[in-house]
């Protein structure tokens, strides 16, 4: 047992530099991306152009139709074949990316349906363009409805990038698995990076209720 | 203020249908500067919809809506019915549900148009939305957000933001019906005062008493259709056409 607490002890700085140097920073850089790509998708989604909205929604039917290691080994593994070669670190950050895109826009896109129309209304008769509405009276309020489902979202991802270790990532999972390699104590080891992700997403929960508790006097009543 | 003889805004042949239904079917009114108009019908009539046709919200499928001295918009498919949001340049609507933003406060509410989209001075424009605010009693709530407002107040708050946009007429949709009874009131008489210091307004609203108190003439729509204009008290008190009659009978016996 004590041999057990030692190993805990001892592996519990490789496992969050682990953490701190690649599974935050993946997760939080896949987001901001994948953010980008949802706000698109959504808009296009939205959009009245029926070939946009047709692109918007094969991707996002594609995407959340594949499982997320399927499309990570088509992109690091099945690329080369068509001469595509892309690094571990490259190929996580646009498979998650393309998967936060898919999930995210479709939160996106209900939270703007789910502002009132009078406010693009009122937007329009001080003269703003639709695009000036959209950004500066309809995200603002759209984000206070998004934040629950996309912090569920973000919270998935980074218990997601525990599969880049299929990948050559050597993120905190990869580092937990290394470390058995040569004790052979996967219990301690498996169920210390459990814990460490559970320790992420429990700051994470509390931080999405100080931001959700914050733009509360943003909702419409 | 009594209006002038010179015309701000004619309105000809406006239509419109949404889908199969033809609600707007020919209509015409004008507004004199200083002029406050009126617009009463049963629901359904089209009174709202010819309202917001005249700040380019809807798009009407015919007609002309043309302010002296322009924009006129000719809403003929062929020419560019979208340019209809010029009309904004010289309009302010009031809505019936207010859509105040309730991420931004009072101040910032009634100040988005003219600084972000009108680009005016800053240091002038925060000096009028103060006055102004204060003018409907919110002086002290410019940096509350609308949510912490009582209907009556946000409403009032909505009535600064239309004229920080330095409109040359004033549209109101309902003003005053998603309110309680007791707050009407109040915002029927920040319109009064507006009425008074000779802002041209059009007026959907079903409060005849105030109607009659305040616009110069009204306009008396059913179907689609103008039935009867004329002076206010005319109108309401002595409509000529039977279905004038029958509608204001039945708003002042409800039982």
């Amino acid at each position: 047992m004590d041999s057990n607490w030692q190993l805990f002890i001892d592996s519990l700085w490789p496992l969050a530099k682990g953490a701190i140097t690649a599974s935050i920073p993946l997760a939080l850089i896949s987001f901001a991306l994948g953010l980008v790509i949802a706000l698109l998708m959504a808009l296009m989604r939205i959009s009245k152009n029926p070939a946009l909205s047709g692109i918007a929604r094969v991707y996002i039917s594609i995407v959340r139709g594949t499982p997320l290691l399927v499309q990570l080994f088509v992109i690091f593994y099945g690329m080369p074949t068509l001469g595509i070669t892309i690094d571990p670190w490259p190929s996580a950050i646009i498979a998650f990316s393309l998967n936060i895109g898919a999930y995210a826009a479709e939160i996106i896109r209900a939270a703007i349906l789910s502002v009132p129309t009078g406010q693009w209304e009122a937007g329009y008769t001080l003269g703003m363009s639709r695009t000036r509405s959209l950004f500066r009276l309809i995200l603002p309020q759209a984000t206070r409805v998004a934040i629950p489902p996309l912090s569920n979202s973000f919270i998935s991802l980074v218990k997601d990038t525990s599969l880049a270790s299929t990948i050559l990532v050597t993120e905190m999972f990869r580092k937990a698995q290394e470390i058995t390699a040569s004790t052979y104590e996967f219990m301690v080891l498996y169920c210390e990076a459990a814990a460490i992700y559970w320790v992420i997403c429990l700051a994470l929960s509390a931080l999405q209720n100080s931001v959700e508790g914050r733009l509360e006097k943003y909702v419409t009543k | 203020m009594s209006p002038s003889n010179s015309t701000l805004l004619s309105v000809t042949g406006l239509h419109k249908a949404f889908g199969e239904n033809q609600v707007l079917k020919g209509i015409d009114f004008s507004v004199h500067s200083g002029e406050v108009v009126a617009l009463i019908g049963p629901s359904g009539s089209g009174k709202t919809t010819a309202l917001r046709c005249l700040n380019g919200l809807e798009i009407a499928d015919a007609g002309t809506v043309g302010f002296n001295g322009g924009p006129q918009v000719d809403f003929d498919p062929k020419t560019k019915p979208k340019s209809a949001q010029i009309l904004r340049d010289r309009s302010a609507m009031v809505f019936q549900g207010h859509h105040l933003f309730p991420h931004l406060t009072v101040l910032q509410n009634v100040t988005i148009g003219p600084l972000e989209v009108q680009k005016r001075a800053r240091a002038q424009v925060l000096a009028e939305a103060h006055k102004l605010l204060d003018r409907v009693g919110l002086g002290a709530k410019a940096d509350a957000y609308p949510n912490s407002l009582s209907g009556g107040q946000q409403q009032r708050v909505g009535i600064v933001r239309a004229l920080m946009q330095q409109p040359d007429l004033l549209l109101f949709d309902e003003p005053t019906s998603a309110l309680d009874p007791e707050l009407v009131g109040e915002v029927l008489s920040v319109i009064k005062e507006l009425a008074q210091e000779g802002w041209s307004m059009v007026l959907v609203t079903h409060e005849l008493a105030f109607a009659r108190d305040v616009a110069d003439t009204v306009v008396f729509m059913d179907g689609g259709v103008v039935v009867e204009t004329g002076p206010a008290a005319q109108v309401l008190s002595a409509p000529t056409n039977p279905r004038t009659q029958a509608f204001v009978q039945r708003l002042l016996h409800p039982f």
